[in-house]
């Protein structure tokens, strides 16, 4: 029987995990050494799911839910940032050891360096006044509208947390409804209550 | 981009073998990064990728000959079967010992999945040149080792 050249080529086509894995992160290494590593990603796993997690070089860019679909966050990444996008954990470390340690309730803040580049206009004011709603309490909605300095946008704070690149960080999770419910989450409404009980116990 | 990653790695080992390979790949993408955010939206990616392999292997190739030699063949490595890292020492030696062009057209067409007219704008010369090279090359692959099996 001929051996066809696919089948010769068998062993030479097989790509071994350990060796991409090496290869992937010594370019990651070398692109981040000349400045062409525009967006590091990396997940992470969670009480809420498998996080992903993005950094350009000013800080952390976006944070996502598995919802969210991290293939179609990823794309969206390439076309609003840079397609320059490695997954590179190394440029994650603080934020992933951060996140562990607000998930293990031994952190209230995060300490990081964030780029808000995705967010533009009014929207980014309401992420400005979100990081100030501390640990534990919440807002309602046009409690937020009125801090961003638009009253009576109270929908508009509604997309702004409902398209906030970094949940979590940016707590957008600690807007609540007036009536007490907690209301819509990018997250989905079930991690937006494990979240809230997180913080209050 | 790195999607593409096994399939330039499969043409850098082919063209190279296994010692210059990963130094190649290493380069093919830090090159591809460099000129990535100016490639027009509808750019084959498999073609442009090998095309700047192919630079980066005859780069490679042109350093090895300045180099002094220290390893005369290819390093012998126990062969483990069913580990995927496992290296099929014929094989490389096979294709170590094809002509340039022919190893080129083999690595391309065979384990790049390039049609034969992209291959010629890659190496050089006319699409029917290069589907006789990658067709010597494989018969003399198959005689020299695949006949064997």
């Amino acid at each position: 029987m001929r051996t066809g050249p696919e089948e010769m080529f068998g062993t030479l086509a097989k790509a071994d995990d350990v060796t991409a894995a090496r290869l992937r992160d010594r370019l990651a290494v070398a692109a981040d050494r000349e400045g062409l590593l525009d967006v590091a990603y990396r997940t992470l796993d969670t009480p809420v799911g498998t996080l992903l997690v993005a950094a350009t070089e000013q800080g952390l860019v976006r944070v996502a839910y598995a919802r969210e679909d991290h293939d179609a966050v990823l794309a969206k990444l390439a076309g609003a940032v840079s397609p320059r996008i490695l997954l590179a954990p190394r440029r994650l470390d603080a934020v992933a050891a951060q996140l562990e340690e607000y998930f293990a309730r031994r952190r209230r803040s995060f300490d990081l360096p964030l780029d808000f580049r995705l967010s533009h206009g009014f929207r980014r004011a309401v992420l400005a006044h979100l990081r100030e709603i501390g640990y534990g309490h919440t807002e309602s909605y046009a409690q937020v509208a009125v801090a961003a300095g638009s009253p009576r946008a109270v929908r508009a704070v509604g997309t702004a947390c409902a398209t906030n690149p970094l949940p979590l960080v940016v707590p957008c999770h600690r807007v609540v409804r007036s009536d007490g419910s907690s209301g819509g989450y990018v997250g989905g409404e079930a991690v937006k209550r494990i979240l809230l009980a997180l913080e209050t116990a | 981009m790195t999607a593409y990653g096994p399939m330039v790695l499969r043409v850098c080992r082919a063209v190279l073998g296994p010692t210059d390979a990963e130094d190649a790949w290493s380069e093919t993408f830090l090159s591809a990064l460099k000129s990535y955010p100016g490639l027009p939206a509808d750019t084959n990616m498999e073609a442009w990728l090998v095309t700047i392999a192919h630079r980066k292997a005859i780069d490679v190739t042109r350093a090895r000959a300045r180099r002094p030699v220290t390893v005369p063949e290819v390093p012998e490595r126990p062969s483990r079967a069913g580990r995927p890292e496992d290296w099929d020492g014929d094989l490389w030696s096979a294709l170590g010992a094809l002509p340039d062009k022919q190893r080129a057209a083999v690595a391309y067409h065979y384990l790049a999945g390039l049609p034969y007219h992209e291959v010629a704008e890659i190496t050089g010369g006319s699409t029917d040149a290069a589907r006789r090279a990658a067709a010597d090359g494989i018969r003399t692959l198959r005689a020299g080792y695949g006949g064997r099996r």
